[in-house]
């Protein structure tokens, strides 16, 4: 049952001549909540930007190390691949504002060319949208655009989508750092629901968030992995005088 | 305590704001006296028979201008057929690779092909179409208003592009839609609005141009739909008419003009509609 | 594999847009040489000639290009006389004083419509109405009442050209920092002082590139110009005399022009237009993103 699914192994990001993220190293557990927290600028959007190969959206980003799903080389294929397989979600909500809510849900599946029947198509939407606990709320007006929605839903659709193709991985980037607590609280709540079926890395600022949520807990500093380790230890006896330091407020 | 002469400053300040006023609310006359003339002069003419017919010969009263109506859409159509595509993806390109040397150079020889006379782009029109042909078309009326149009659409494709926020473009990057696929339906679909802008403002840009014309669509009398034959539009025809010494045909040219600033001021209002739906 | 085809896809859509873009510097390329090749029958003949000879007789061969850039000169610099005042008038009411209010809005749309009214209308309300006019205003003048001339040029110039420089000053006083602005007025300033001693010198260097950008237009404006300035191939006698701008005797010969040194005379002309717009164009812009990378900068 506990297997790493996800291995990042001496991974060093350069983006110019910064160097970013410093010979990172770690595994991730499969249908677990892992969070990646530290101060702000710390690197740790940039390491979970490389893993759906993300960074390669900025053309001075250079790469070395490997990272691994199950065993095989995530740089040996098309990044698209890699993409279709491991899913993100952003700090900001951002669902297309040009598509109803239910294609806005496919757009995964349209947007790549796939062909569905009335059927599947249906399917799929109810089911994304049940996963990330938005059907009740919007399956009378699925068919409008996703913009009349709160930041809270929208950011719910963007699960949904991101769940919609079925991910190995889900990516989050500060899923909630835009949200007020009242939806902040609803997401958590899913992502613990969630990690039943999906294996979720969730990058937060956000202390309590990382205690409330996660099964283990990677602290970064300075580009660095300072402590990687379960969350109820970590949260407990940190081993590392820097993750104390964070841990209390002292920093960031 | 400092002393500062307070009335003297008051005065200052309220002579350049009155100054101000005066010369922004002077403007507005030359403009009555256009329009006004423009009205009186052209919206009596207006009929069906004015918009249906071709023009009658010297000497002759009444008759229309279908010709120019027509071929004002055909040089117009022709024009965006080109420069709408092209300025689109030229404008992508500006907004994907902003900061790479070439792109700056191919930004300043963008806004430098906004600045070139539109006589300069009727020569060079001239030159590469109709000497090629043998002789005045459509054609290359339609080649000289597309060069003209191409810059506005480019630049404010690339305007609207940047203004789409970048999470929306990593929204679609991070499902595994290849990168032409995320630009074509979902970032282009988001700016539509603002390109649909860009390419009424190229339209209504060149719709009132005469100067490239006179040496490439050149006019003609006849209704002509053959876009390698000569043909009218409305700039020409009020060029030629207002010109002319028959009373009659300066009327209809005061008709034409009439046409041509509707139309051009309904193109605005819809591209304001269209901005503001945004 | 599939990921092969959509490796293919992605290239050719980024190879299209790069060539697309390319294009459009062939394009400009392509006019300059264009321009260059077909003048070259006038510059092997007439020379430095062309520049510096004060004659134009297409019937004995002679080019000379002074009346035309004189035409030019005066018009233009006339007409950006006439429209300064208008132009920063209206971009201080829209930028500054009125800012916002329904009163700006109403001058915006008077701005717009201006901007919209095409060449050959203005040519035609200029002929029928201006040059009337202006002739009226001659007679008791004691001046010879042609009507057309440099003159009713300039004003439809300025007319046509206020919209333009307009919207582009008031772009540059939008960009001044609202903290100098308060600063000045905490300090007691009046608003006209906040204008004249921190709006304005501020603004200048973006002001200047909008007026000399304006400049660039006017000298390009063809029909309205070619309709009211008498077209006349003689020196200008007066600014109320007839005379030619390089654009306006462009229009008028081009289509009649059936010698060969003629038409490459005219086309030489067009070179030179080009050559002075693109000049112009390029300080007026690399100015204007300067001051605009400065004040976002600071």
């Amino acid at each position: 049952m506990n297997q790493e699914i996800l291995k990042i192994q001496n991974l060093n990001v350069y983006i110019g001549d910064t160097h970013i993220v410093k010979d990172i190293s770690m595994g991730f557990l499969r249908k677990n909540i892992t969070a990646v927290m530290g101060p702000s600028g710390c690197g740790k959007t940039t390491l979970i930007r490389c893993i759906n190969r993300m960074h390669e959206l900025i053309p001075t980003a250079k790469v070395t190390g490997e990272i691994t799903l199950y065993g095989r080389d995530l740089y040996a294929f098309n990044p698209i691949y890699v993409r279709r397989k491991i899913g993100m979600v952003f700090q900001r909500p951002n669902p297309f504002p040009t598509m109803s809510i239910y294609d806005n849900v496919l757009a995964g599946y349209q947007l790549n060319g796939v062909s569905l029947t009335r059927q599947e198509k249906d399917h799929i939407v109810q089911d994304a949208l049940k996963k990330a606990a938005l059907w009740e709320e919007v399956k009378d007006n699925l068919h409008r655009k996703g913009t009349f929605l709160s930041g809270g839903q929208q950011q719910r659709l963007c699960i949904a989508r991101a769940l919609a193709m079925k991910p190995k991985i889900l990516l989050m980037d500060e899923p909630t750092s835009a949200l007020d607590p009242k939806a902040t609280s609803h997401i958590e709540e899913l992502l613990i629901e969630l990690k039943k079926s999906v294996t979720i890395v969730i990058v937060t600022h956000n202390i309590a968030q990382a205690s409330r949520i996660s099964d283990s807990t990677a602290f970064l500093y300075m580009g660095e992995l300072v402590e990687y380790e379960s969350t109820k230890k970590m949260f407990t006896v940190p081993k590392d005088k820097r993750t104390e330091e964070y841990l209390i407020g002292k920093f960031g | 305590m400092i002393k500062t002469n307070m009335p003297l400053r008051m005065v200052k300040d309220k002579a350049s704001q009155g100054l101000v006023f005066l010369f922004s609310v002077l403007l507005a006359i030359p403009l009555m006296v256009i329009l006004f003339y423009v009205v009186k002069n052209g919206l009596g003419v207006m009929s069906w028979t004015f918009l249906t017919h071709l023009p009658k010969p010297v000497g002759e009263s009444g008759g229309g201008i279908s010709n120019a109506i027509v071929g004002t859409l055909i040089l117009v159509g022709l024009a965006s057929l080109v420069s709408i595509p092209m300025g689109i993806f030229t404008g992508i390109y500006l907004s994907e690779y902003g900061n790479t040397k070439t792109a700056k150079y191919v930004r300043l020889c963008v806004e430098v092909l906004q600045g070139i006379p539109s006589i300069v782009i009727g020569i060079v029109a001239y030159v590469w179409v109709v000497v090629t042909l043998g002789h005045f078309s459509a054609i290359s009326g339609g080649v000289a208003l597309g060069m003209m149009m191409l810059p506005v659409i480019t630049l404010s494709t690339e305007e609207t592009i940047k203004l789409i926020p970048k999470t929306l473009k990593e929204a679609s990057l991070a499902l595994g839609v290849p990168y032409y696929r995320t630009m074509l339906s979902v970032i282009l679909p988001t700016g539509l609005n603002g390109i649909l802008t860009g390419a009424l403002l190229g339209i209504s840009r060149v719709a009132g141009e005469t100067a490239p014309l006179l040496f490439t669509a050149f006019g003609s009398p006849f209704m002509n739909a053959n876009i390698t034959k000569p043909i009218q539009s409305l700039p020409l025809l009020i060029f030629n008419y207002s010109t002319s010494p028959y009373e009659e045909w300066q009327k209809l040219g005061w008709g034409a003009s009439f046409l041509l600033i509707s139309m051009i001021f309904c193109l605005s209002l819809i591209t304001k509609g269209v901005t503001r739906k945004r | 594999m599939w990921t092969d085809r959509l490796q293919f896809f992605e290239i050719m859509f980024k190879k299209t847009l790069q060539v697309f873009a390319v294009l459009v510097c062939v394009l400009l390329g392509g006019i300059f040489l264009t321009l260059l090749v077909k003048s070259l029958p006038a510059i092997v003949s007439q020379g430095i000639r062309f520049v510096t000879g004060k004659e134009w007789d297409p019937v004995m061969g002679n080019f000379g290009a002074i009346p035309f850039v004189e035409g030019t000169l005066i018009t233009s610099f006339v007409a950006l006389l006439i429209s300064i005042p208008f132009s920063l008038s209206i971009a201080i009411f829209l930028g500054e004083y009125f800012k916002q209010t329904w009163f700006s809005s109403v001058i915006k749309s008077i701005v717009e419509l201006l901007a919209g009214i095409p060449s050959v209308v203005y040519g035609f309300f200029g002929l029928f109405v201006l040059v009337p006019f202006v002739r009226s205003l001659e007679t008791p003048l004691g001046i010879t009442p042609y009507g057309v001339g440099i003159f009713s040029a300039a004003l439809i110039l300025a007319l046509m050209i206020v919209p333009y420089s307009a919207s582009m000053s008031r772009e540059v006083i939008a960009l001044v920092p609202s903290d100098l602005k308060e600063a000045a007025y905490s300090l007691g300033a009046t608003r006209y002082e906040v204008l004249r001693y921190i709006i304005l010198p501020y603004a200048s260097s973006g002001i200047f590139a909008g007026t000399l950008l304006a400049l660039g237009r006017a000298m390009g404006e063809t029909m309205a110009v070619t309709m009211v300035i008498g077209n006349s191939n003689l020196i200008p006698e007066s600014l109320f005399g007839p005379g030619n701008t390089m654009a306006s005797v462009i229009a008028n010969e081009f289509t009649e022009a059936t010698d060969k040194v003629h038409l490459a005379s005219l086309i030489e002309l067009g070179l030179y237009l080009f050559v002075i717009t693109v000049v112009i164009n390029s300080v007026g812009r690399y100015i204007i993103s300067k001051f605009t990378i400065e004040t976002q900068t600071q």
